[in-house]
């Protein structure tokens, strides 16, 4: 829900630069250096405690950042790399006016916006992103959750080596139950094709959203024949052509696992690789523009997807 | 605890009523009778102030136990099925804070509670949420300057009966429009787990220019009480039944 007017006005006022937040239970100080951003139930703020940068949310929603920050407990149990930011710390600040705020800090991810990446670094790195977040996506509904507001907002892009990372859980959800929080673009139920129920492929169609998302920063309608709409604009997107079949299967959840659908993926960056060695060995032929753009694919993404797997 | 069902009325209107008792007051009628009451008040698009009129939503949603929201038509559908949502977990909450004062003392609730037990407790919140039965009795204003915002609010109904059917629970819907042809509120879908076969009863709704609103709630709470009354009738048909059996 959007943040009260009056209410924002207000938090702006108490908490700005230079302001110390200690916590009611555990006593730990944070001073706040600049504000990261705003979201539905709460603002992100960069602090400063014992000389290391954190991520702080706050927000006078109890229930909602209750909830987040059962979500973000239980991510921090699952095995491998870290799923969403890591959380360090949950308590509550009464302002010097007596407001009473809820909030948590959590790691401070430095990254950029995966949009601005792909536009300053190249369609090439769509496919290790693509890798990355099925891979995340896997673990995550290994360990019973589906994301739920998968969206370009909550990504971000960490550099040396780039790895997409996600931040905000608060739509991830247990599966089989309704999703908590979504975002109409990326919602299947929105375009009328699945249900709102938390599935691995609830996720996937959310996925495809992203990818559309970019080369459609000012997203589109439904129209009157939602799905007709969706594939039409998907077809659209020269960069996303190799990887079309996989990209439409999600969309219309074909796939039951995020690991259905990188088996996929993977399978066209190899027979891209194969299809570019064998006009090695014919020797110069001049190739087809869309062998020169996979073959960029393949390395950077079997390379760097490999890589990551290594952090 | 004992898997129960909440009851909603989702009052969607676009102006003040101008007919019969203050509907703030029928709204705390339907509280104490154990009926939240959801308020959606649908601005004009192109209004920038907000209008006096509208104040009356926050009131009848304040007294009925319930949210309320300001809304634009674009954003209809997201609101709906937010509200719906935010007002059962503020209704699960309730309950259990009154639990757990009982268990610990008037002063003890949610909010004096540090960060890890009340993590414990919105778990406990969740899952009542998702596991509960819901009834909603939606009741439209279709006075005649609604004319134009019904397709979206006809939207916006069949998008919050797709979130609802995501959950694991039981939902009944019913709507009613007001002011009715003869009477102050009128029936036009009966009770049913989805609404995605409104769209044929939609067309032709508006009518007249009051809006009696005070009196639509109070025919809401009549109307739900009458369920549950025709249910626990059937019940006892049905245990008659059994005995005889
Ligand atoms: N851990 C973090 N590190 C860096 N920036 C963050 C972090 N968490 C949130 N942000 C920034 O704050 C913004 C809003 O936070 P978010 O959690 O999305 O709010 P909400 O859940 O209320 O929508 C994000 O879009 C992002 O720019």
């Amino acid at each position: 829900m959007r943040m009260n007017e009056a209410w924002k006005k207000k938090h702006n006022a108490e908490i700005r630069p230079g302001t110390t937040i200690t916590g009611k239970w555990h006593g730990k100080r944070y001073v706040i250096k600049k504000k990261l951003g705003e979201g539905a139930i709460g603002s992100v703020y960069l602090c400063e405690v014992n000389g290391r940068e954190k991520a702080l949310k706050i927000s006078d929603n109890r229930t909602s950042m209750t909830v987040e920050v059962n979500v973000l407990k239980s991510l921090g149990k699952v095995q491998g790399n870290r799923l969403g930011p890591s959380l360090l710390d949950v308590d509550d600040w009464i302002s010097p006016f007596g407001t009473a705020y809820t909030f948590y800090v959590m790691e401070y991810l430095k990254g950029e916006p995966l949009s601005s990446f792909i536009q300053r670094n190249g369609s090439e790195w769509l496919g290790v992103f693509m890798l990355q977040l099925l891979d995340d996506l896997e673990r995550l509904h290994a360990s019973g959750w589906v994301f739920g507001d998968l969206k370009t907002e909550n990504l971000l892009v960490l550099h040396a080596p780039p790895r997409v990372r996600w931040i905000d859980v608060g739509g991830t959800t247990q599966i089989g139950r309704a999703i908590k929080e979504y975002t109409e673009f990326y919602d299947r139920g929105y375009w009328k094709m699945g249900s709102r129920k938390a599935e691995p492929s609830y996720d996937l169609f959310a996925f495809v959203m992203i990818f559309l998302n970019i080369y459609y920063p000012k997203r589109f309608d439904k129209g009157l024949e939602p799905e007709k709409t969706l594939l039409k604009r998907l077809h659209d997107v020269k960069p996303l052509r190799p990887y079309i079949v996989p990209l439409k299967k999600a969309l219309q959840g074909k796939y039951a696992s995020s690991a259905e659908m990188k088996k996929e993926l993977m399978l066209i960056f190899y027979q891209a690789q194969k299809r570019t060695n064998l006009r090695k060995n014919r020797r110069k032929e001049s190739m087809p523009h869309f062998f020169t753009e996979v073959i960029g694919i393949t390395v950077i993404a079997i390379g760097y997807y490999l890589f990551s797997l290594l952090l | 605890m004992k898997k129960g069902t909440l009851k909603q009325i989702l009052l969607i209107t676009d102006g003040c009523s101008n007919k019969g008792e203050d509907p703030s007051a029928t709204a705390g009628l339907a509280y104490e009778q154990g009926i939240t009451v959801n308020v959606i008040g649908i601005l004009e698009d192109d209004a920038s102030q907000q209008p006096d009129g509208l104040q009356e939503v926050e009131d009848i949603a304040l007294s009925g136990g319930g949210v309320s929201q300001l809304v634009y038509k674009k954003a209809l559908s997201q609101t709906v099925q937010m509200v719906t949502k935010q007002a059962m977990t503020q209704t699960l909450q309730g309950f259990v804070n009154k639990e757990l004062k009982q268990i610990l003392g008037p002063e003890k609730s949610l909010e004096e509670m540090e960060p890890e037990k009340r993590g414990e407790i919105m778990e406990v919140v969740e899952d009542m949420g998702e596991t509960c039965d819901l009834e909603v009795l939606v009741l439209i204003d279709t006075s005649a300057s609604m004319t134009d915002k019904l397709p979206t609010v006809k939207e916006a109904l069949i998008d919050l009966s797709i979130s609802l059917n995501a959950r694991i629970g039981r939902n009944r819907f019913s709507i009613f429009r007001f002011p009715g042809k003869q009477q102050d509120m009128e029936k036009v879908f009966d009770w049913s787990p989805r609404l995605d076969d409104i769209s044929t009863i939609f067309p032709g709704l508006t009518s007249g220019g009051i809006t009696p609103t005070g009196p639509a709630i109070r025919e809401a709470i009549y109307q739900f009480g009458r369920k549950s009354l025709m249910r626990s009738l059937r019940h006892e048909n049905e245990r008659g039944m059994e005995e005889e059996a």
